[in-house]
């Protein structure tokens, strides 16, 4: 089995500031290992402004951002960077195994850093009745589909929940030419950020149901309409307050849950609740050695605060291969 | 357009027309199916539990409870041919007090009139051992070594692949709108895309097998929905069971079970309830509160959490018991119907049967000399030898280019899937399981609609979920 100094999972700005301050500090053997055919992440289909205020000073749009880590990795000939390579299997002793088209690779590794990101929490998650038809989709993808494929994936929206990701969405649907109809939210208050709010709902009208949840969703083949219904603090239904809404599509954005399946399977010690390690310190894991970034580690509002953690785990990887200062 | 005439027409592409399809293709006869889906598996089959039952459930005096008993010995004969993956992983029948170990006495001495073999009641300390997650408050079970699991759409797709191989022709997307009963063995069978002429038809259409039988005047049965929630748990808790674990049966089920699946994630249900709706397949709040409490007292540590995905299946129930007949009163036409649980073990068992009420009925069945028996396996690199899997991939480089991060499913495997028939997102999905894991295609979509786009060489846009009016996106961005 090969070995290498540090390994990388992830190919996102966490992964990349990582691996270009491990770089930095002197660390001279490093494989970043990304899934996807690209770097830059989920950056890449965020092409809406609000990126690297607080770390470029500037406001850039997603691939903005990702473009400036990927033009300085890039530069780096110690930074060995692999497209298309899922990793499949990873345990205690650092050892990898991950596939590339083609190969099944193995690999140990002295150091890891992983950052793998999150997912988004599903319809089947927050347990809404009703049908399975075509036109349900998670805010995240249907922003690949219409700013990276260039596709329309609905005409009349509703959308569940408010974090950042559905109020963006609600604004790009409407930009488009579709109908975003609501924006349903179970707690008092939105998930979003403010500014996400006043921009992407009050400029364009757009109305936000607070303590209120959707209760069925209808339709066999296309989603057809959807059950509105307010809820109490305790979030229980509140009798005849329910109410349709006609719709085509159902966006679900209830939030985001950190990837960590694989170092779960390393057996690092893990919050079952969050789905992220448990920690006393940003980055750790209780495996000496592996470290996680990013919103793998914990769920950010902004990439900026991201690259900032992430640079400290490129720091802490190699102060941990006896890199000094 | 009428071009030729069949010996038998089977209407119904689900788990029972394809078995019998399989079967009859092993004869020298002209046969086609017919589905109104635009995939096979897209009805009743794609619900069920995956089940492969010992027989214990259903009366020794019953069709369904013969048919149950020589069908899962059947199956297994059937797997190897096809390559699908059947596990004999048996089932436990819990008891939580004395009074309930008699009534798993009452259930053993049923199924050994059945022959069933092996059955044993189990104590605490066998279960302690072999089922360490059981509530303590089992104080007894039922072992029945002889029930299994299987994938219900795998074993759907792989009998037509291999009925299909053997000259049976399949027509998906064709609804059948009227049969012409004209004379003994002659039918005319309306579609709205064409006209199909043949001397049998056999009825396996599931839910709507009485509109068929009313077709040619056969109105004694009618099909009542029992609507069934199951509840799909993150392929994590795969070991949380090592046994199918029932519930001591009610009167009008086999109650809420903890299912193994042969996909790997566990699954909890099924409710049951008689719907008038055959479309309904939405899921409640109730079922889920119902499913929860139910598996909760036999398996504790199942959460709520846990559950990745749910849906609903409809099972068509007709009175107690299967009807397998010929209808002598329109000569040539054979009712399979009412066909519910064990209704998937005992495909195999319906299809032989089919065979000979069709030879009773005229049909000469001549074996064919080149029958083709065998069917190569789909590999899943996951369910192969590292070796293996390293030595596939080299070969096919599709298999390390993962599509489906969260149930690793690779490229080459959706390609083969396309090449096997599927043609929708939902069709991908019950053959590899791509979209179904805990990110619920989330992060696939977008490619698996691209693959599909290409190798089909149809626009994105014209994609479905599952056909009709399934469209996933709804055209171009302007």
């Amino acid at each position: 089995m090969k070995e290498r100094e540090l390994v990388i999972v992830g190919g996102g700005p966490a992964a990349m500031a990582a691996a270009i301050s491990a770089h930095e500090r002197g660390v001279r053997d490093i494989l970043l290992l990304e899934r996807d055919q690209f770097l830059g992440g989920i950056l890449n289909q965020c092409i809406h402004t609000g990126f690297g205020l607080n770390y470029f000073k500037e406001l850039l749009s997603g691939p903005e951002y990702a473009h400036r880590f990927i033009e300085k990795i890039k530069g780096i000939k110690d930074i060995e960077i692999s497209l298309q390579s899922f990793v499949t299997h990873l345990n205690s002793d650092k050892e990898l195994i991950y596939l590339r088209p083609g190969e099944m690779k193995e690999v140990r590794a002295r150091a890891i850093i992983m950052a793998t990101g999150c997912r988004e929490r599903t319809r089947e998650m927050i347990h809404v009745a009703g049908t399975r038809p075509a036109g349900i989709f998670s805010a995240g993808l249907a922003q690949k589909l219409i700013n990276s494929e260039g596709l329309l994936p609905g005409q009349e929206i509703v959308v569940v929940g408010s974090g950042d990701i559905g109020l963006i969405m609600a604004r790009r649907f409407t930009l488009e030419g579709a109908k975003v109809k609501a924006v349903i939210e179970i707690q008092k208050e939105t998930k979003g950020l403010v500014r996400n709010v006043v921009q992407c709902l009050n400029d364009f009208n757009i109305p936000l149901y607070l303590s209120h949840k959707i209760s069925r969703i209808y339709g066999k083949d296309r989603v057809e309409k959807v059950d509105v219904i307010a809820v109490d603090d305790n979030f229980n239904e509140v009798d005849n307050s329910k109410f349709e809404i006609e719709c085509d599509t159902v966006l679900i954005s209830a939030g985001l849950i950190p990837e960590n399946e694989l170092i779960e399977m390393a057996q690092v010690k893990m919050d079952k609740r969050t789905n992220t390690p448990i920690s006393e310190k940003t980055n750790k894991t209780s495996i000496e050695g592996l470290f996680v970034c990013g919103n793998a580690f914990k769920i950010y509002d902004l990439v900026d605060s991201v690259t900032r953690d992430s640079i400290a785990a490129g720091e802490m990887a190699a102060e941990y291969l006896g890199y000094k200062k | 357009m009428t071009n030729k005439n069949y010996d038998i027409i089977i209407i119904g592409g689900g788990v029972v027309g394809c078995s019998i399809a399989r079967e009859l293709s092993k004869y020298d006869l002209k046969i086609a199916l017919l589905e109104k889906e635009v995939e096979l598996a897209f009805g009743v089959s794609k619900s069920n539990s995956g089940i492969i039952h010992p027989g214990t459930q259903a009366k020794s005096d019953s069709l369904k409870g013969r048919l149950c008993v020589e069908g899962n010995k059947l199956i297994r004969k059937i797997a190897k041919e096809l390559g699908i993956d059947f596990q004999e992983v048996g089932e436990l029948i819990v008891a939580f007090s004395e009074k309930d170990i008699a009534k798993l006495k009452a259930i053993k001495a049923e199924a050994q009139k059945l022959g069933v073999e092996n059955m044993r009641i189990v104590g605490r300390r066998w279960l302690k051992v072999n089922e360490p997650n059981l509530s303590k408050d089992v104080v007894a079970a039922l072992f029945i070594p002889s029930a299994g699991i299987i994938s219900p759409y795998r074993m759907t797709y792989d009998l037509s692949e291999n009925a299909a191989k053997n000259g049976v022709e399949i027509f998906t997307n064709n609804e059948v709108n009227d049969i012409v009963f004209k004379k003994k063995n002659s039918f005319e069978i309306k579609t709205a895309k064409r006209v199909f002429k043949t001397r049998y038809v056999v009825n396996a259409a599931g839910l709507f097998a009485d509109k068929i039988s009313g077709m040619v005047g056969i109105n004694d049965f009618k099909i009542t929905p029992r609507k069934g929630q199951e509840f799909l748990l993150d392929k994590k808790r795969e070991n949380v069971v090592n046994h199918i674990i029932f519930p001591l049966p009610t009167k009008t089920s086999k109650g809420v079970l903890v299912i193994k699946t042969s996909d790997g994630n566990p699954m909890v249900g099924p409710t049951a309830r008689d719907v008038d709706d055959k479309e309904d397949l939405s899921t409640t709040d109730d079922g889920l509160k119902e499913v929860l409490s139910s598996v909760k007292q036999m398996v504790p540590s199942i959460n709520e959490s846990d559950i990745i995905a749910y849906f609903s299946g409809l099972r068509p129930v007709a009175g107690d018991d299967f009807i397998i007949r010929h209808e002598s009163s329109v000569p040539g036409f054979v009712n399979v119907a009412g066909i519910q649980s064990p209704g998937l073990t005992a495909a195999p068992a319906i299809a032989k049967m089919v065979c000979s009420v069709l030879q009773n009925n005229g049909l000469t069945l001549l074996r064919k000399k080149d029958f083709k028996r065998y069917r190569a396996q789909t590999a899943h690199l996951f369910k192969i030898s590292k070796a293996k899997a390293k030595k596939l991939i080299k070969e096919h480089e599709g298999y390390g280019d993962i599509v489906c991060r969260c149930e690793m499913v690779s490229r080459k495997e959706i390609e083969e899937a396309i090449d096997r028939g599927a043609t929708t997102l939902d069709g991908i999905k019950f053959r590899t399981r791509a979209q179904a894991g805990r990110c619920h295609g989330g992060f696939c979509t977008t490619r698996i609609l691209k693959i599909l786009s290409e190798k089909l060489n149809v626009p994105i846009t014209s994609v479905t979920k599952r056909g009709k009016g399934s469209l996933i996106v709804k055209g171009k961005r302007a």
